[in-house]
């Protein structure tokens, strides 16, 4: 039978030595919402697992300068709740990884995890791509960064190089008329899987929108980023005819497989009437701001 | 209303006995037993929907280190097919030979094969691995359309329908009068057919079992389920241990609603046992409890219905094909027999037709075949309803069976709380309020109503006085829905003591007389029965010792407030003497002090309800959600009606699951595709409205306390009740479950399409 070797290291560099020792049998763990589940349903039989939660800069929340955030890729769903500003200036942000299974899951489960795990139904990752988070990642040659919507490469596979660690999300600091939703489409009202999940963020200055990303989940292989709804919103002022545009510009995107969560020409629709939703959540929210 | 309100403690909401260990993690599962020694088991399972077994290699398996024992289908006794059916209860104990381990042919994906007991649940699953299957795979057929092809690939050979071999392996009907008569009288005809998925029970507790075998071949079965006298008598006949020899433990139950009424891991675990010498312990996987235990049925049924202008049914026809899985056995009589019991239809004709089809063996699902039968109906009853232009309710009531009603499945209805149900759902608050405004979403209002035969049958209770003057219990069904409430409530009502000095256990199969299973609403009504003439037993004993202490007549003793006194002053002036006291001095008195009586009991009187359900639709996502449930039920008396209240608000909850989510889903190969509770979407408790419960009381008069099962009634109008509510809030009609949220969608956008065509 085959050992499993748990360290769980105090440092990144040596984390990232271990992690690339291993090789291919290594996995990281950070809240194991994901990994603990593929392991006892027998996907996954990892030799080594290496735990990040002990290193401080995995868990840290921090508050940058220039008014961005910073975030630690193992920060749990929880503990982002409970942080003082983070929610108010990225609620989209917030509400899509606390959608994430339940109270219990949430002490655990990262925004992290969520994206490395590379399900294209992730609920954080839409409305990360939608935040222009950018992360950094680590490994035997260094740092580097990456845009959010570059890492998945597919279902369950990541475009990270073999011993790299995904460290932190940045997020940029936001002009004032600023706001950003999540909102998905699940069958049940929770601990489910989103069918289609949609990321707003928008800047709005008298009404009209100045700038706009959107960010789509479980559509296609990978979660996307759909510059032609973005542009369809960019100088409108959210009225019926560009969000109609920006819907048709999300379900044209749409690349999705008929299976047993939901059918092409339903997940085709909800992607138009999800992003009429929930850039009407933010556009309220930005007027605020 | 009948109520009875002059109890000290039936009726009461008395603290539940199991309440404590089950939200502390105390109560003992199944799977939480362990023995010194103890090995692990596992199954190998066909991977094919259909496939003959040409021959099945266990050497290397046998090979491997840590390997104990290794059991096939020559292991487990056969009960030939060409024999005839040889029953316990309504299994087959042919099919149930066959279902526990394939014999010849493997007849859906997870059906089992092999089983191997070895030292770590690692290495039981690598010898599974090593086993060599050559199998023949055939063609196969799942869905009830495709087993009823004439080039149908055909489960059962020597199976003849018509003259011909077919996957029709049984038919039933009820009749009365002549449908072709009845339907010329009908100003109004309604015929629609409608399809339902297979569901599962969904208990949370997967099936498990530690057994051992000692070497005099003495047998210990630890095991949750419906019946340990089951779990007995099926390992018996499955292995050839003689039952003296078996003692099956029940273990806290969580969850079975009929589902773990047959065994599938025990006789397996037992021949591993008996093989190896060491106890075997086996736990199924979600997904095991998925693709092998029985869901129950699919199916497709066409309703008929005829009525006159002024509203009276006149006749009605209709035809149930239900899917029985893998061998004979779907619950066609609770679809033909119970779906028009609540009506007085003249002209009847009810036809039920058993499918076998390559997926999982049917098990029980609480009301087996009626929540498919009334489905069907209880929609057409909408629509014939609607056609007339008369209230849904005031349809019913003009239909409505009640005493002296033969119906058509036989029996004449004796005072039956019926017409009472649809009485008290027209005259609830719910019926009256408003829709309300669902804020951009469409809302709706539906209603259905249902009926379940109910049950006796065995029954054994022993009621024993402890010597310091408290009460034990013991009775032989396992509580799946709160029967030790219940009895504990009954028992210290008659003795006239605190509800709390009344412990009630259940008894293993070696420990108290043979209690059939745990299943067709029938516990609390048959084993009431049997406590109350233990403790009425006991009550005269009591009489007679304080009589001859006192050295009057028993007659002059009477039993009150848990302790004898004089009749009346004329009879004598005595202290009164307790229970503790009589107790104390039984060893001088003529000893201990209890009594046991067993009964093959009779008189169960069937159950009606009548529901009304509230959706609200998010028209742009195709989300149906229910958010007003009010059940109303005649439930007889309500012994313990906080309990009452749970049957009938789980019963519900599973019902919305199979209204509005719940299927299984298959895959091009012919395997079950959601074999999780991920994407097998039961309700969650966000997903539900608190479930309003409105309990009528009609005692049922030839039970001691007026007891009516209530268990499964609550969940047989439920589908119908939401599909009409959806109805009501869309003006579209479904003839399909699950109504899903892109079922619904692509409904809704059926016009769209037609108008751009
Ligand atoms: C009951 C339940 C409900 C759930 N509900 C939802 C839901 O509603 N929405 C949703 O999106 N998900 C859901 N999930 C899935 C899961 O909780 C999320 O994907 C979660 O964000 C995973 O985070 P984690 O920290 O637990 O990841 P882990 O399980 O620790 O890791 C996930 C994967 O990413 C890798 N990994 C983790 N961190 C790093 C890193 N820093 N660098 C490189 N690789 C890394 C791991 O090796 C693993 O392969 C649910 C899971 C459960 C058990």
């Amino acid at each position: 039978m085959t050992e499993l070797r748990y360290l769980a290291p105090d440092t990144l560099d040596e984390a990232i030595g271990a992690f690339a020792a291993a090789g291919s049998a290594a996995r990281i763990l950070a809240g194991g919402t994901d990994l603990l589940v593929q392991m006892r349903s027998g996907v996954l039989k990892p030799g080594v697992i290496v735990d990040i939660k002990k290193i401080p800069e995995m868990t840290a929340i921090e508050e940058t300068a220039d008014g961005g955030f910073r975030i630690g890729a193992a920060v749990s769903g929880m503990a982002l709740a409970e942080h003082k500003t983070f929610g108010k200036v990225w609620p989209g942000v917030l509400e899509a990884i606390n959608l994430i299974g339940s109270k219990q899951v949430q002490g655990r489960a990262s925004a992290g995890g969520n994206l490395c795990n590379g399900s294209p139904a992730g609920d954080s990752v839409p409305a990360m791509v939608a935040a222009g988070a950018v992360v950094t990642v680590q490994g035997p040659n260094g740092r580097r960064e990456m845009k959010v919507e570059d890492v998945p490469a597919g279902p369950g596979r990541t475009n990270l190089k073999p011993g790299e660690i995904l460290v932190s999300f940045s997020l940029p600091p936001r002009p004032p008329g600023s706001s950003n939703a999540y909102l998905r489409m699940i069958p049940r009202t929770e601990m489910d899987i989103a069918v289609v999940g949609c990321g707003v963020s928008l800047t709005m200055n008298d009404g009209i929108v100045t700038a706009a990303r959107v960010g789509l989940g479980a559509v296609a292989p990978t979660v996307l980023l759909v510059e032609d709804a973005a542009k369809a919103l960019i100088g409108s002022k959210l009225d019926d005819a560009a969000l109609a545009r920006a819907a048709s510009a999300c379900s044209a995107a749409c690349r999705p497989i008929d299976d047993k969560r939901g059918t092409i020409a339903y997940r085709t629709k909800v992607a138009g009437v999800l992003l009429k939703r929930t850039a009407a959540i933010a556009a309220k929210r930005a007027q605020g701001n | 209303m009948n109520v009875v309100t002059n109890n000290k403690w039936i009726g009461q909401r008395t603290i539940r006995p199991d309440g404590m260990d089950k939200v502390t993690g105390r109560a003992q599962f199944a799977a939480d037993t362990t023995m010194p020694g103890m090995i692990w088991g596992k199954i190998l399972r066909s991977p094919h929907p259909h496939a003959r077994i040409k021959s099945i290699d266990t050497s290397k398996a046998e090979k491997l280190p840590g390997v104990k024992a290794v059991v096939t289908s020559k292991d487990i006794v056969d009960f030939p097919i060409e024999k005839g059916a040889v029953m316990l209860g309504i299994q087959d104990m042919r099919w149930m030979c066959r279902n526990v381990m394939a014999r010849d042919k493997a007849l859906f994906p997870g059906h089992p094969i092999a089983a191997v007991a070895a030292t770590t649940e690692a290495i039981a699953a690598e010898a599974c691995n090593l086993i060599e299957v050559d199998y023949d795979v055939l063609p196969w057929a799942i869905e009830i359309d495709d087993a009823l092809k004439p080039d149908a690939a055909i489960l059962h050979e020597f199976n003849k329908f018509d003259g011909k071999p077919s996957n029709i392996v049984g038919r039933l009907e009820h009749k009365k009068g002549d449908i072709a008569e009845g339907f010329k009288q009908a100003d109004i005809v309604i015929e629609r057919t409608f399809t339902t998925r297979p569901v599962h029970q969904g208990y949370i507790e997967p099936h498990a079992c530690l057994i051992s075998v000692a070497a005099d071949g003495k047998t210990t079965i630890w095991s949750s389920s419906q019946g340990q006298f089951m779990v007995r008598a099926m390992t018996s006949m499955l292995t050839g241990i003689r039952q003296s020899d078996i003692r099956a433990i029940p273990a806290e139950i969580g969850g079975g609603f009929g589902g773990k009424t047959i065994v599938y891991l025990e006789p397996v675990a037992t021949l591993l046992a008996k093989k190896s010498g060491r106890p075997v312990k086996m736990v199924m996987t979600r997904e095991e409890v998925m693709r092998a235990t029985g869901p129950t049925s699919g199916s497709k049924s066409t309703v008929k219905i005829g009525a006159t202008k002024d509203g009276k049914i006149v006749a009605a026809h209709g035809t149930f094909y239900l899917q029985a899985g893998a061998f004979p056995g779907s619950p066609i009589r609770g679809a033909a027999g119970c779906s028009f019991a609540p009506y007085d239809i003249p002209n009847l004709l009810s036809e039920g037709f058993d499918v076998c089809s390559n997926r999982s063996k049917v098990a029980a699902y609480r009301a087996p075949g009626a929540p498919i039968g009334a489905y069907a109906v209880e929609c057409v009853m909408d629509e014939v309803a609607e056609a007339l232009k008369m209230d849904p309710l005031d349809f019913r009531l003009k239909n409505a069976a009640k005493q002296g009603t033969k119906a058509a499945h036989g029996p004449v209805f004796p005072r039956i709380g019926y017409i009472e149900t649809v009485e008290a759902a027209k005259a609830s608050p719910h019926y009256a309020a408003p829709l309300g405004d669902g804020n951009g979403k469409l809302r709706g209002r539906g209603v259905a109503s249902g009926f379940w035969f109910n049950a006796g049958g065995e029954s054994s209770a022993q009621v024993n006085i402890t010597e310091d003057g408290n009460v034990v219990v013991t009775t032989g069904h396992p509580d799946i829905g709160g029967s030790r409430a219940g009895i504990a409530n009954i028992c210290a009502e008659l003795l006239g003591i605190d509800y709390r000095r009344v412990s009630v256990i259940i008894g293993d199969t070696q420990t108290v007389g043979f209690s059939n299973l745990t299943g067709g609403s029938r516990v609390l009504f048959a084993s009431s029965m049997v406590v109350t003439q233990s403790t009425e037993k006991i009550i005269q004993t009591l009489r007679e010792r304080a009589a001859k202490i006192w050295e009057i007549d028993p007659e002059a003793v009477k039993w009150e407030n848990g302790a004898a006194h004089p009749v009346s002053p004329n009879a004598g002036q005595f202290e009164p003497l307790t229970l503790e006291q009589l107790a104390e001095k039984a060893p001088a008195m003529g000893g201990p002090i209890g009594a046991g009586v067993q009964l093959n009991t009779q008189g169960a009187d069937g159950g009606f309800g009548t529901h009304v359900c509230d959706v609200e639709v998010d028209v742009d996502l195709g989300i149906a959600r229910v958010i007003r449930y009010t059940a109303v039920q005649d439930v007889g008396r309500a012994i313990h009606p906080g309990y009452v209240e749970g049957q009938l608000q789980g019963g519900v909850a599973q019902g919305i699951g199979w209204a509005l989510n719940e299927e299984y889903i298959y895959t091009k190969e012919g395997k079950v595709d959601n074999p999780g509770f991920l994407d097998y979407r039961m309700p969650v408790c966000s997903d539900l409205p608190m479930i309003d419960c409105i309990m009528v009381e009609i005692p049922n008069p030839k039970h001691p306390q007026g007891v009516k099962g209530v268990g499964e009634v609550p969940l047989v109008p439920v589908m119908a009740a939401v599909a009409n509510a959806i109805y009501n809030a869309l003006g579209k009609r479904f003839y399909a479950l699950p109504m899903s949220p892109p079922k619904v969608l692509e409904k809704l956008d059926e016009p769209l399409r037609e108008a751009a065509e």
